[in-house]
């Protein structure tokens, strides 16, 4: 059975003299999970992160750690272990001593010891760097040791300060990779920050938006990127258009909504996902428009417009149209460049009704 | 590509010569067989030094100075472990504040520190001697071990001591087998300099001493009698090579295990 809250946060607020870095917040992590905490620099995340390692006590609210409360808990005693942003590796030490620095209170022996080290960097897949030192190792080595030292201690959870930051893309990207599959095959609890959506959405089970100190949004990533809660979230992940609509009729299903350029149009009220207001805008993501250079006869909305821009990105080509009315280019994405749509060329671009998302 | 310029090379070199001629003048006339400091130069001697070394009182004189230099080095490099902890890890109030009181003895006068301090020394009805020179000389060194060590503790990083407490240590674990080996170099470099700094010290020693002498002193009290003066430039030659020795061990220690880009960034 798994244990839905397994992590507990309560009411957690964090404030740094006048500024509140985490308003009032509640948070369940289930066992096992890997959850991302996403979100703009300067959003609570990181603040959120340290909470949970005991680095920042909350100025109110609770942290509960399978089922125990941590919340004055110093570091050292919280069933937690932490993958630093900058690795913090002690430099003066070599890897071997770094990895079993965090074993000296269970006493073990010599070659326990040994083994345990050497069961970690297998884990990383970093055997026979025990003798190395810090500045002997590039930034992905140094990481692994960060993770193995991390792991020894077969924490309940572990925390991942953004870990991959400072890698070059291509070894970001296999790290991602590795660290989901250790996560899965360990079943530890990882709990993730970073600010880069595409990490988050590929490596996590959950993710939550953060922004100014809040959560806006925790979902599978799927449902992160199809059923954005509102405007922030929808811009966050992913490349969206927003539309500026106003409303001009309302019954209990239905809204008739007045799009730019589009003109009148009645929408189910169950697609839209954030709370009703005034601004709302349409939400289209790039691959939900379609682009010709005629008519295009199976869509339900069809609108013209000068391309103005095209961007080759090996596997799908974005065109950046302007149709009139609407101030920014609109984005639209085709993944086989099957269109030879030039700059300048006139073009056609058609949407259905059901790929329509309501934010405000 | 811009020319070399001889000018600036010419004015380094009258510089060093300004600076150091004197200096170096000691040295050659400790091992000159007359009396007077004047060319030109007679045979050369080590009469001066076998002589230095037959005095007690200057035995006496540079045993004091050793414990006093010693127990100066040890209390203002561990007063200043801990502001420099302070400073550097924790956001201390009116740190400002306290920081400039802290470098304050750098600023003031040392004559004046020296009158003050025998004015409340005697008021209190205490002797004078070894100790209240070693307590001037901590007040007057921990500056310099601060400016040390804060130096050396920014130049490393926090999130270590963090990583500590994460895997399992208490604050004292961590000290011990974090941040001390760490700041180590910066600790011997700050031992080392106040050790130095007291060990020269005169204006205060002056002031504070009774019929205990430092070796500053000693030397102040030899300088009246003309035939003792040699042997005091012998003294003075080994001092000058003991503590350029012992300065630039400690400006070695201080960049020891520090980044290239860190090095020599600060004085």
């Amino acid at each position: 059975m798994v244990n839905n809250d397994f992590i507990k946060l309560r009411n957690i607020s964090k404030k740094f003299d006048d500024v509140i870095a985490v308003d009032s917040l509640d948070l369940d992590i289930s066992e096992g999970e890997f959850f991302s905490l996403l979100g703009p620099s300067g959003c609570g995340k990181t603040t959120l992160l340290r909470i949970l390692a005991g680095f920042e006590y909350p100025t109110t609210g609770s942290v509960f750690i399978d089922n125990s409360d941590v919340t004055n808990q110093t570091p050292n005693l919280r069933p937690s272990n932490m993958v630093f942003q900058n690795y913090a590796i002690f430099p003066h030490i070599n890897v071997q001593r770094n990895i079993e620095f965090g074993l000296r209170k269970e006493k073990l022996s010599r070659e326990e010891l040994n083994l345990r080290v050497k069961e970690s960097l297998k884990m990383v897949q970093l055997e026979g760097y025990e003798e190395r030192f810090s500045n002997q190792l590039s930034g992905g080595q140094r990481q692994r040791v960060a993770l193995a030292r991390a792991l020894v201690k077969r924490p309940k959870v572990l925390l991942l300060d953004e870990p991959l930051g400072a890698l070059d893309k291509k070894l970001r990207e296999e790290m991602q990779i590795e660290l989901r599959n250790l996560q899965k095959e360990l079943g530890i609890t990882f709990i993730f920050v970073t600010h880069d959506q595409e990490e988050a959405m590929t490596m996590s089970d959950r993710v939550a938006v953060m922004n100014e100190g809040k959560i806006l949004q925790i979902s599978p990533p799927k449902e992160l990127y199809n059923k954005p809660v509102n405007k922030f979230v929808s811009e966050f992940i992913g490349n969206i258009n927003l539309l500026e609509t106003s409303i001009i009729d309302e019954n209990d299903k239905n809204l008739t909504l007045d799009i730019l350029n589009i003109g009148k149009q009645d929408f189910n009220k169950n697609i839209f996902n954030s709370k009703l207001s005034e601004n709302i805008f349409v939400a289209l993501r790039p691959e939900d428009i379609s682009i010709k250079k005629e008519k295009i006869e199976t869509a339900d909305i069809n609108i013209k417009g000068i391309v103005k821009n095209v961007s080759f990105y090996g596997e799908s080509t974005y065109f950046y149209v302007k149709v009139e009315g609407i101030n920014k280019l609109l984005m639209v994405s085709n993944f086989v460049d099957q269109v030879s749509i030039n700059e300048n060329d006139e073009c056609s671009l058609g949407i259905n009704l059901e790929n329509i998302k309501l934010v405000s | 590509m811009y020319k070399k310029n001889n000018s600036l090379l010419v004015y380094c070199i009258f510089y060093f010569l300004f600076l150091y001629i004197p200096v170096f003048l000691l040295p050659i006339f400790s091992f000159n067989d007359s009396f007077h400091m004047v060319f030109p130069l007679k045979g050369f001697t080590f009469d001066w030094y076998i002589e230095m070394w037959n005095k007690a009182r200057l035995h006496k004189a540079l045993w004091n100075s050793i414990k006093v230099g010693v127990i100066t080095a040890i209390i203002s490099t561990f007063i200043a472990l801990f502001a420099a902890k302070a400073f550097t890890r924790y956001r201390v109030k009116y740190s400002g504040l306290s920081y400039g009181a802290l470098l304050l003895p750098f600023i003031i006068p040392e004559i004046i520190i020296a009158v003050a301090f025998i004015v409340i020394w005697t008021s209190m009805g205490l002797k004078l001697g070894l100790i209240p020179i070693t307590i001037s000389h901590i007040l007057y060194c921990t500056p310099f071990c601060l400016l040390i060590l804060i130096s050396r503790m920014d130049g490393f990083d926090k999130s270590l001591e963090e990583a500590s407490m994460d895997l399992g240590e208490n604050i004292f674990g961590t000290f011990w087998r974090v941040t001390f080996p760490l700041l180590l170099p910066g600790i011997i470099a700050s031992l080392l300099l106040s050790f130095v700094i007291s060990f020269d010290e005169f204006i205060l020693a002056f002031f504070l001493s009774s019929s205990d002498q430092t070796l500053p002193i000693y030397m102040w009290s030899q300088l009246r009698f003309p035939k003792k003066l040699p042997h005091v430039l012998a003294l003075g030659a080994i001092i000058i090579v003991a503590t350029s020795f012992i300065v630039m061990l400690s400006y070695w220690f201080r960049n020891l295990g520090q980044s290239n880009n860190n090095r020599g960034s600060h004085i």
